[in-house]
């Protein structure tokens, strides 16, 4: 069965749109969240096949809503949960 | 939103998370900024460029390039290996019969050793969705005219398998310096979004 991220021969997105002069990161927080999944996964905490599952099952309409970088740190908000690092409501902060 | 972080309700999540992490021993204090100190100075299409230019002047370096990527880039320096595990590299060339084009339409899958990290339209459901089905209207957008005569082949990374273009030597350039040619390659030209 095919997930929300399998995109490929899907119709009704807008046009390619390039991004002149595009930086590495548009936000410090991108460049944390791609350094804290290399962590995690450098540790074991979670493999690499199950960081891509926890991306392809965001629910759809957050996946397509949220940017590259959410999603990745959505993710791994997931798996330290799922993992029992902490609970959902820590990981929040509230 | 609690509303304490006006700015970037996001990175303050982040922060939040990496403390917690820390005071759980599960990251050390300096570990994100040593690994972004490390994104930064990991590889950059001009690592793509050299495979290249290496293979217009090197007609028996091409042959192993394309015979077998991974031991080929390893006589230049480079490694697939970046990752946890070598992903398999894959090089295709470009002729005046094929063009090349490579998508990684379940996610972003790249070769970021030879690349760096990749543009956002390489990684946004726009090219994805649309250079598998329309690949010929894509390349337009991109400026990329081809002749209805040649052939475009789309190259799907995953996971463990990953892709390269070599572009065609731009004509004219018989008196270049390996540098001088590596200097004219593109990442653009390297995906196959661009001619070289």
């Amino acid at each position: 069965m095919s997930r929300i991220n399998d995109v490929g021969g899907m119709v009704g997105f807008p046009p390619v749109v390039e991004e002149p002069d595009e930086p590495r990161f548009h936000a410090d927080w991108e460049a944390h969240v791609v350094a804290l999944n290399g962590a995690l996964l450098g540790r074991g905490v979670y493999n690499l096949d199950e960081f891509r599952d926890a991306i392809e099952r965001i629910p759809p309409g957050e996946y397509l809503a949220a940017s590259y970088y959410e999603k990745w740190f959505r993710a791994i908000t997931t798996l330290l949960a799922e993992k029992g690092v902490a609970t959902p409501e820590e990981l929040a902060g509230d | 939103m609690s509303g304490d972080h006006a700015s970037s309700p996001v990175a303050a999540r982040v922060r939040h998370v990496e403390a917690l992490l820390e005071g759980r021993g599960l990251l050390e204090p300096d570990e994100i900024d040593e690994r972004i100190d490390a994104l930064a100075a990991g590889g950059t299409p001009a690592n793509g460029a050299a495979v290249v230019a290496r293979a217009w002047v090197d007609p028996a370096f091409r042959e192993r390039l394309l015979a077998d990527g991974n031991a080929a880039i390893a006589e230049l320096g480079f490694s697939m290996g970046g990752a946890l595990q070598e992903q398999k590299l894959t090089v295709v060339a470009n002729d005046a019969d094929e063009h090349h084009v490579i998508v990684c339409t379940l996610c972003s899958c790249y070769p970021i050793a030879l690349l760096g990290p990749s543009p956002g339209w390489y990684k946004s459901e726009a090219y994805r969705s649309q250079v598998v089905r329309e690949p010929r209207a894509v390349l337009r957008e991109f400026g990329v005219e081809l002749p209805a005569s040649t052939r475009i082949t789309v190259w799907d990374a995953s996971a463990e398998s990953r892709y390269l273009v070599l572009p065609r030597r731009p004509p004219g350039t018989e008196d270049r310096s390996e540098e001088e040619l590596a200097a004219l390659v593109t990442r653009k030209g390297l995906i196959g979004t661009a001619a070289v």
